[in-house]
């Protein structure tokens, strides 16, 4: 079940400009048309060639808006599938970076001891104490929205989280006899770290790949809903809810479905880490 | 050990201390990382030289660093958080009736979301692996993985749009009745009680279940002891530390999730004061709202970790 939510995202995320019609930023409609839900299967409307799904009236650009047109007239099914590529892809970019990161400080700061660990657990103390959220808007107000920044930013908010996992995981590895034993032939603290730390850590650590990108991806919708993130006219989920909110009030609901988007995605992705931990924890059983 | 609690009690509001002075200098450190500097962020690009050295002198950008700093933070101790540079007003003014409209919001959601959450959070442990736990175990983890945003308009779609129960549009004025207060409220309270008890009853499941499996549990029952008062005796004092811990943290929590809610709703709160200013970057609001935010959410975290080594006793001596 997970894995089919992943897989259609990730189907949606590659192959965004072949399944729609449409560009990105173009204006297919009027505001707010409906989308097929809303198509009239009375009688009369009804043509008798085939089923009433069918007879979604043809837009003025000659497609069909499947979802319906956003608050000016863009077809909203593929601003949600451009909406997908650009979130999804900077998400994974930042959870990457900021697991490139975080586990380097960690396992090093597991391997050496001593002031580098105390240095940087310090450091990363300091940086959690403080609210995400909060942190992010005083820098994106500092630095301007821009996407690098934002990359930076959420990159460096996650990496902390990343490090502490990597460090406690790494400290359990560091004590044991093969990594003593390792360090007695005379191997260099890189390649312990690669050769010896990095196989034994990654089952938990994959785990809390997949729950980091959960929490930077309703991190970044969270800040685009703020206006602070992608910025328009690039298609994101976050935003394009903000953007069509005033649509709700009227009985609207198309700013509904990019939310519902966001929710499938991290409900997908939390099935899948459970799944998977839940294997971790079996095969460890059997042994 | 009294003297050893004290100590580690010390100890830990030293380090509050310390993050917040730390914050307080990342705050102005950032804004003397803009290109230019706050003079010309004020004016814009063509500001005449006259001008600019003018209001320099004003906000005292002549002067060291270090000083300028002091000054500032000796400013904000006698609460005075400088001009707002969009509308020349005083931030002290703009914040406190929103301040207190933030409040007003956090502690309405907080004081119906601890006692139910930690009431269905008891029940679901207790009952642990029934039906009941299992569909509240996936109820919660739905509500977690929903973006907050989300809820907010799926109850502005249900109780507003549809039964039109509530209004959608939280506005509320100083001069606003209690009642009339809590009805513009109702919506963004719910959205903000559906989020927090989620996290919180799951980590006070968590935390008694973790009691639950302990050998004294095991041998109170064994020994015949009715399951109300093992309960009672020997499982809630014993998950009170970790309970107490997870409520403040989600108040923490309430304060900077108040941030997105309050846009949503429109509400006139610190929160979107806050979100306001970051997108016309008024570097004086954001700073001060910046600091507000961090300070009550360091301050909470402080609470948490104190009560919980009061409440502790194998805490107060660390190894």
């Amino acid at each position: 079940m997970g894995f089919l939510i992943i897989a259609i995202n990730l189907f949606a995320l590659s192959f965004a400009p072949v399944l729609t019609p449409f560009t990105e930023t173009e204006i297919v409609g009027k505001v707010w048309e409906p989308g097929i839900w809303a198509t009239d299967c009375s009688a009369e409307v009804v043509k008798s060639d085939g089923p009433c799904w069918a007879q979604l009236n043809d837009n003025r650009m000659g497609g069909k808006s499947w979802l319906g047109t956003d608050h000016i007239g863009r077809d909203l099914l593929t601003r949600l599938l451009y909406g997908a590529r650009n979130t999804i892809s900077l998400a994974l970019i930042i959870t990457g970076l900021s697991f490139i990161v975080g586990m380097a400080f960690g396992f090093l700061a597991a391997t050496m001891r001593g002031w580098v660990d105390q240095v940087v657990s310090r450091v990363v103390d300091i940086l959690m104490a403080f609210p995400t959220l909060i942190f992010a808007l005083i820098v994106l107000s500092v630095a301007g929205t821009s996407i690098p920044v934002l990359i930076v930013v959420i990159a460096l908010l996650d990496t902390t989280r990343v490090f502490r996992l990597s460090r406690a995981v790494a400290m359990d590895i560091t004590v044991m006899e093969y990594v003593e034993g390792a360090r007695l032939r005379g191997e260099g603290i890189m390649w312990v770290m690669w050769r010896e730390i990095l196989p034994n850590t990654l089952p938990p650590l994959v785990a809390e790949f997949g729950l980091r990108f959960c929490f930077v991806f309703l991190f970044i919708s969270a800040l685009s809903f703020l206006g602070l993130g992608l910025q328009p006219p690039t298609a994101d989920w976050g935003s394009m809810v903000q953007e069509n909110s005033v649509a709700i009030s009227f009985g609207v609901y198309n700013p509904l479905i990019p939310a519902a988007a966001i929710a499938f995605l991290t409900i997908g992705i939390n099935l899948v880490v459970d799944w998977f931990l839940r294997k971790a924890a079996g095969l460890r059983e059997e042994y | 050990m009294k003297d050893s609690l004290r100590i580690l009690i010390l100890k830990r509001l030293a380090f509050g201390l310390l993050t917040l002075f730390i914050i307080s200098v990342l705050i102005t450190l950032g804004v003397e990382m803009l290109p230019g500097d706050l003079a010309q962020a004020i004016l814009g690009q063509h500001a005449t030289t006259e001008a600019l050295a003018a209001i320099r002198l004003e906000l005292n950008l002549d002067r060291p660093l270090h000083v300028r700093y002091f000054v500032w933070l000796g400013d904000i101790l006698q609460w005075d958080l400088g001009t707002s540079l969009v509308n020349n007003r005083e931030v002290a003014d703009l914040i406190a009736t929103r301040l207190s409209n933030t409040l007003f919001l956090a502690s309405c959601a907080a004081i119906i979301a601890v006692p139910i959450s930690i009431f269905l959070g008891m029940l679901a442990a207790l009952y642990r692996e029934s039906l009941f736990d299992k569909i509240i175990t996936m109820t919660t983890l739905t509500t977690i993985s929903v973006p907050e945003f989300l809820v907010a308009y799926i109850l502005i779609v249900i109780l507003s749009v549809e039964f039109n129960v509530f209004p959608s549009m939280s506005y509320v004025s100083p001069d606003f009745r209690l009642w009339d207060r809590l009805y513009a409220v109702a919506l963004p309270v719910m959205t903000l009680v559906l989020v927090v008890v989620a996290h919180m009853m799951r980590l006070t499941r968590a935390a008694i279940i973790n009691v639950l499996t302990r050998p004294y549990i095991e041998t109170a029952q064994l020994k015949g002891m009715k399951r109300s008062w093992v309960i009672m005796y020997h499982a809630l004092p014993n998950a009170l530390a970790p309970i107490i811990n997870v409520i403040v943290i989600n108040l923490a929590y309430l304060v900077v999730g108040v941030v997105v809610v309050e846009v949503v709703f429109v509400y006139p709160g610190l929160g979107q004061l806050l979100v306001d200013s970051v997108s016309k970057r008024d570097l004086p609001v954001v700073q001060a709202c910046g600091l507000i935010f961090a300070s009550t959410y360091v301050m909470l975290n402080l609470t948490a970790d104190i009560l919980s080594i009061l409440a502790n006793p194998r805490l107060r001596h660390p190894t």
